[in-house]
């Protein structure tokens, strides 16, 4: 009832926000300098807008069709290992994509483990390079996101509606169709179309997997007009293009896309008397042994080499693994920086609608926001100079949504428990912070500094567009030594990343809940 | 001395008024039907509802538009009185400095005042580690130290077991006989009035009527009192 008198206020929620959109719209106004009309779009734009959307839309419609079957199996089945694979299915979040590119590598590359089985049976090769490459890569990263997704909607059916459908001896496609589908088809679309925006904008994957005219998305093509054609006219034209489209289909998506699970998402034990043996027990043990191998089989690929190639790695990869180091530092700074204010703004609110604001920095995409800073920096400061600033900031901005919808719950929890009695002792501002805020959100706060320095530890993007061999991350030197076939030492520093990432979350979710007492 | 002159609170449809004076250093109980505003008065009392109009006054200041922080009031809500991550030295210490850089002699308060209420040597307890009990205690201990002339309690030992609410309220009124607090106590009990309340407030009918007292108006309640005692 009486929630008019908060212990915080929203102003630095306020310049927060500010601040966020002032870079995304100056970023803007850098690309409109040199945006000219031009010749119009040419036969190669086309052909990057038809791919971008067309490998969006099937890496959209692999993931939630192939989350069906693993989450119905998850949702009803008790197995060994599956906690383990639940665990697995929030890796994606913090695993590295160039990392994740070499594990399929070593499973579905050119000397991988399938064309190896395919040689066996004088089977032709297939090619990992392309269209399916990029898709299979998505797949990987955006399948564990559908299935936690569509989990959560199995957990959302009430344990009395599978008791009564057990009372009433319900076949199976009967309680598929009466239980099952109507939930499926609520949160389908939802994740679907989350994926697809998601996609859209995918710069590591189209840039290790796909290229050439035939497998070009419009990030890939920034980058390439921006890099080898120094063509910044034409790359900032095409983040036009990308801003129009990506901006169109978020916007268009916002009303279905659905809340993103932050958390392992099987809190609730919802205990199945249905399905217990015969074919649908197969189904589902298919189901998850598939489900696990194609997550873990490429995550033990890079493991294994990694362990052996890590002799080969070289020095410039161990200096950059230093600088990787300290921009995800400043990347987590950054990301409180703005988080913390915006979230004590929006939970004193009575809506949340204010988290939009963190997605914007989602729907500009990086190198867009790369390329528009660029343009306004190179008059006055050398620009590779600032690539490490500016690599951090954006991957802070990337972050952003989900630390949001991550701090948020928890700052609003301390408020509506504790922000009258803040109140009353005269903590305000600061010290609501210092007393209340801080210690009763701190669980939330490391969880979110976790995923954004794992975030931006293996981000392979804006940093790819404007460096310099002495300024390089480890992710960007990983990839030029994929680049230059240097295999071993590749898979050694992957195994680096990897680590770097992991070890990165672990120590910050961990700091927050250390000595947490409730 | 509390005066509420003319006072009047509307919440959307709902809306209470408030016509009266409490002398100094008296306990008053404020009963009434779930609903009737009880909560909403000492909301109005403590700065966290804004009054549509009228005055409140202690003492010959103005406090109507007040901070709930700047009010000379200490509280005590229904739960979540003690912050769960701090000891109760730091718990208790947040009545005397918000910013908690605590003299020797402010310590030496604290752990008086902790003694006082019977929690001798549990500084460094956290609220998790006491009993119900034992966190109103603490709470009180932080009412002690803040020192306020009015103390305001919204049914802070409700959850609380029969033996122990008494043992409460006796204390709540040792406590404030020894600062000279004037005790604003909403309730549901009509023991509770008879065992603590000087004067009774009744709250129905979008009206907080002016205390009478303790005797007079529990041996021959209005229609409406009755009606609500049952």
């Amino acid at each position: 009832m009486a929630r008019s008198a908060q212990p915080v206020t929203g102003r630095s929620g306020l310049i927060a926000a500010a601040l966020i959109v002032a870079v995304v719209m100056l970023s803007f106004v850098g690309i409109g300098l040199r945006a000219g009309p031009g010749s119009g779009l040419g036969p190669a734009d086309w052909a990057a807008i038809r791919f971008t959307l067309f490998q969006a839309a099937l890496s959209a419609l692999f993931s939630v069709v192939l989350a069906i079957p693993l989450a119905r199996a998850l949702a009803r089945r008790e197995l060994p290992g599956k906690g383990l694979l639940i665990t697995l299915l929030g890796a994606p979040f913090i695993l590295p994509v160039i990392v994740a590119v070499l594990g399929l590598l070593a499973i579905f590359g050119r000397n991988g483990l399938l064309n190896q089985a395919l040689a066996l049976f004088g089977l032709p090769e297939v090619s990992i390079y392309g269209l399916h490459g990029v898709v299979l890569a998505h797949v990987f990263f955006n399948l564990p996101l559908a299935t936690r997704l569509l989990l959560q909607g199995w957990q959302s059916i009430p344990g009395e509606h599978f008791r009564l459908a057990a009372q009433l001896d319900l076949p199976p496609r009967m309680i598929f169709h009466t239980l099952e589908w109507p939930m499926i088809r609520r949160i389908l679309p939802g994740a679907a179309a989350l994926i697809f925006v998601i996609c859209l904008t995918s710069f590591a994957v189209a840039l290790t997997l796909g290229g050439g005219p035939r497998a070009t998305t419009i990030e890939l093509a920034i980058y390439q007009a921006f890099r080898f054609e120094f063509d910044l006219s034409r790359a900032a034209f095409l983040s036009v293009l990308q801003l129009v489209l990506a901006g169109a289909a978020a916007v268009l998506a916002l009303r279905v896309i659905p809340d993103i699970p932050m958390t392992a998402g099987m809190d609730r034990k919802v205990t199945r008397f249905d399905a217990r043996g015969g074919l649908q027990r197969a189904l589902d043990i298919a189901a998850i042994l598939a489900g696990g191998l194609f997550l873990l089989g490429p995550l033990t690929a890079v493991t294994l080499s990694g362990i052996a190639g890590l002799v080969y790695v070289p020095a410039t990869a161990w200096q950059a693994a230093f600088t990787s180091l300290w921009v995800a530092g400043l990347s987590i700074v950054v990301m409180l920086a703005l988080a913390l204010p915006l979230a004590g703004w929006i939970a004193i609110r009575d809506k949340g609608s204010a988290e939009a604001v963190g997605l914007i920095g989602l729907s500009a995409s990086p190198l867009m926001l790369g390329v528009g800073w660029f343009i306004l920096l190179n008059p006055v400061a050398d620009p590779v100079a600032l690539s490490l600033p500016v690599t951090a900031v954006v991957n802070a901005l990337m972050a952003l949504p989900f630390a949001l919808r991550i701090i948020v719950p928890g700052v609003r929890d301390a408020l509506t428990g504790y922000g009258r009695l803040c109140v009353t002792l005269g903590l305000t501002g600061l010290q609501a912070w210092r007393w209340l805020i801080l210690p009763r959100a701190r669980t939330q706060i490391g969880f979110a500094a976790g995923l954004t320095g794992a975030l931006s530890v293996g981000d392979l993007g804006v940093i790819a567009l404007f460096s310099d061999p002495d300024r390089t991350t480890l992710p960007l030197q990983m990839y030029r030594l994929m680049s230059a076939y240097r295999t071993e030492a590749a898979a050694g520093a992957a195994l680096l990343l990897l680590a770097m990432a992991l070890g990165i979350f672990w120590i910050c979710d961990r700091g927050g809940r250390w000595h947490a007492d409730t | 001395m509390l005066t509420l002159e003319d006072l009047r609170i509307e919440q959307g449809s709902f809306a209470l008024s408030a016509e009266m004076t409490i002398a100094t250093g008296r306990r008053v109980a404020v009963i009434g039907p779930s609903g009737a505003g009880k909560s909403t008065l000492l909301g109005a009392v403590s700065g966290f509802v804004p009054p549509a109009s009228g005055k409140i006054t202690l003492n010959n200041v103005d406090i109507t538009g007040a901070a709930p922080g700047d009010r000379p009031v200490s509280m005590l809500f229904q739960d979540n009185n003690l912050f769960p991550h701090l000891t109760l030295m730091q718990n208790v210490g947040l009545g005397l400095r918000p910013a908690l850089r605590l003299t020797g002699d402010e310590q030496a308060r604290i752990k008086s005042a902790l003694a006082r209420v019977g929690l001798e040597g549990m500084e460094m307890r956290r609220p998790g580690a006491l009993s119900g009990g034992q966190q109103s205690r603490a709470a009180l201990a932080r009412i002690l130290v803040q020192n306020r002339p009015l103390l305001l309690l919204d049914e802070p030992f409700a959850a609380l077991g029969p033996a122990l609410r008494r043992e409460m309220l006796d204390l709540v009124r040792d406590l404030a006989t020894e600062t000279g607090a004037t005790l604003l106590m909403v309730t549901h009990a009509p023991e509770d009035v008879l065992r603590i309340a000087d004067e009774v407030i009744f709250v129905e009918g979008g009206r907080a009527h002016a205390p009478e007292p303790t005797a007079v108006l529990m041996d021959n309640p209005p229609p409406a009192l009755r009606a609500y005692l049952g």
